[in-house]
């Protein structure tokens, strides 16, 4: 097969019109930035570069290599995108194949592809982003940083863009919270190792054939420690999130629930905020996530800390 | 080689392919709406919906069979969906054993499945009619007419000029890479070596595709400004839209409506 479509493509009907709406005014305000970015960094040349870049995710996405039972490993390409061309125009290429991908070749619905697009474009660029940039710095630019960094960032921006995925068909009430995570999370901490490699085995031959493609000691471009941050951010609240929806299904189940009124329109929208409150969060659970955040905090402060000092020593 | 088959686009001689483009993608999205608002259980509406996108497949001349075939491609997410069977509901429909467990299927909870199944296949064939029954250039047009930033359609239709080029890129890379490497009948005589290298050669080759489009999208760039390209995008002004497509529209519009009315006041 020529087209082998990826399982994070969600079909149209798997998402609630509310979860649809909402990912898609993030999504387009999102790309509007990133849009504004990459036209004043790029100028005139962005057009061609986006489109042609993009053209090569969607052919790269065909290269496979086997892997055990028949099955094979393909390339998402959100990693790579992001480490070569940074996180604004990163963005805009991956908003391109996907849309393409929805619209020609009906691999994701219409109505869900701002969800796809955050998913796949925005919250994939931004976790590879946040780690490759990590490393990067933790490293000082070494190889080990950019590969360690490159397999990572290609693992987690599948991961977390998987459990996206779960969380969102869950909250949408078409898939029970418990099963979605677990079943999303644990085939695509599998596939992500595919995708680690790949972007592994493309960084190094660009490393060894044009190493300034890399960018590795050009300053981070502008707005990009909001993008680090938002890494941070979507990285910290799903890898907290999903172990809270699985252990507790009963609340995103009773989202859902909410949801699945707002979808037969048996009650209205404004019904649902006087007495919002999320049951299933006791404050035990609440304790962890903000014990986890504050632990993660920590340790990217240490992290940033060694770096700030290496860096001036080195000056 | 070429990949030109890759292009779902397959011109015939019939009304849905004559249809304004820009008409053909609201009523297409409309729809998709349409199918997304209808209640859980107002099944007569989604036997309405199917007879629509059916009659509109046959007036397409695409074949009911191509149309379907390619719809096939929203059926592995459908698993996703079926364990709501199991655990949404009250009135047990039936149970089996599973191993240590029992197993119960609500009523329920089938019927919310069975309509986000309805759901999904229903849009993916309206995407799939509008995809196979209008060139993308007339998309590009569309999407320009429901003002989808300039800049990101240009990108769009650069993408699409040079997606099957890259295509055959990355198959030649494939090619090359598949008559280097000798392969046995038996999976002993695999060739190549571990996972992990067989990935890193994969890697090389995406690595090495970028490459190859970095230099072609700068070769693109001197081309483009040799001949007067200075970043602003033109592009023809959009045809005005005949009275008959503008007919369509509205009659597409009210039909929707009036399915989506019925089934608000009957189910939901």
């Amino acid at each position: 097969m020529i087209y082998a479509p990826a399982q994070m493509h969600i079909p149209d009907g798997f998402l609630s019109i509310l979860v649809s709406a909402i990912l898609w005014a993030v999504t387009a305000v999102v790309l509007g930035i990133a849009l504004k970015r990459v036209g004043q960094d790029l100028g005139e040349r962005q057009v061609p570069l986006m489109g042609v870049l993009a053209a090569a995710i969607f052919a790269g996405q065909m290269l496979n290599f086997p892997v055990a039972g028949g099955t094979s490993g393909h390339l998402m390409g959100a990693a790579l995108a992001t480490i070569l061309l940074g996180p604004w125009a990163a963005i805009v290429v991956m908003t391109t194949v996907v849309g393409v991908q929805a619209l020609v070749f009906q691999d994701g619905g219409l109505l869900v592809l701002g969800a796809n697009i955050f998913n796949m474009g925005i919250i994939g660029v931004l976790v590879s982003h946040f780690v490759y940039r990590s490393f990067l710095r933790l490293s000082g630019g070494k190889r080990w940083g950019i590969f360690a960094g490159g397999f990572l960032a290609a693992w987690l921006s599948i991961v977390v863009a998987a459990l996206a995925v779960a969380l969102q068909l869950a909250v949408s009430g078409r898939s029970p919270a418990n099963l979605a995570i677990a079943a999303m999370g644990g085939i695509h901490t599998l596939i992500g190792i595919g995708e680690g490699l790949i972007t592994v085995g493309a960084l190094a031959f660009l490393y060894a054939a044009r190493r300034d493609l890399l960018q590795i000691d050009a300053p981070a471009p502008k707005g990009s420690r909001m993008v680090w941050v938002g890494g941070l951010t979507i990285a910290a609240l799903l890898a907290f999130l999903s172990p809270l929806a699985s252990s507790h299904p009963d609340g995103l189940e009773w989202v859902a629930e909410q949801n699945g009124f707002i979808d037969t329109a048996q009650s209205s929208l404004y019904t649902l905020i006087p007495d919002y409150v999320f049951p299933g969060i006791s404050n035990e659970a609440l304790a962890t996530i903000v014990a986890g955040i504050v632990g993660l905090l920590l340790v990217f402060g240490v992290a940033l800390g060694v770096a700030h000092t290496r860096r001036k020593k080195t000056a | 080689m070429h990949i030109h088959f890759l292009d779902p686009f397959r011109p015939r001689l019939s009304p849905v392919h004559a249809l304004d483009p820009r008409v053909k993608l609201v009523l297409a999205l409309a729809y998709i709406l349409t199918v997304a608002l209808t209640p859980v259980g107002a099944w007569p509406v989604y036997f309405l919906l199917l007879a629509v996108i059916l009659s509109v497949g046959i007036l397409s001349a695409l074949g009911l069979g191509f149309i379907q075939r390619r719809a096939l491609l929203a059926l592995p997410f459908m698993l996703a969906a079926v364990p709501i069977i199991f655990t949404n509901g009250e009135t047990a429909l039936f149970s089996f054993p599973l191993g240590t467990w029992t197993l119960t299927g609500y009523a329920e909870g089938l019927a919310r499945f069975a309509s986000v199944a309805l759901k999904s296949w229903l849009s993916v064939q309206a995407a799939v009619v509008l995809a196979s029954s209008t060139s993308f250039p007339d998309l590009l047009q569309a999407m320009r007419a429901i003002r989808i930033p300039r800049l990101l359609v240009a990108m769009f239709g650069l993408m699409w000029r040079y997606l099957f080029v890259l295509v055959d890129e990355a198959l030649r890379l494939m090619r090359a890479r598949a008559a280097r490497s000798g392969q046995g009948a038996e999976a002993v005589h695999r060739s190549g070596g571990s996972m992990a290298w067989q990935a890193r050669v994969a890697g090389g080759m995406a690595g090495n595709l970028f490459l190859r489009a970095f230099e072609r999208s700068d070769r693109i760039y001197m081309a483009m400004v040799a001949r007067g390209y200075d970043g602003e995008i033109r592009s023809l002004p959009l045809s005005a839209i005949g009275s008959g497509s503008w007919l369509t529209l509205a009659g597409g519009l009210i039909l929707l409506i009036l399915l989506l009315l019925f089934g608000f006041l009957l189910w939901g």
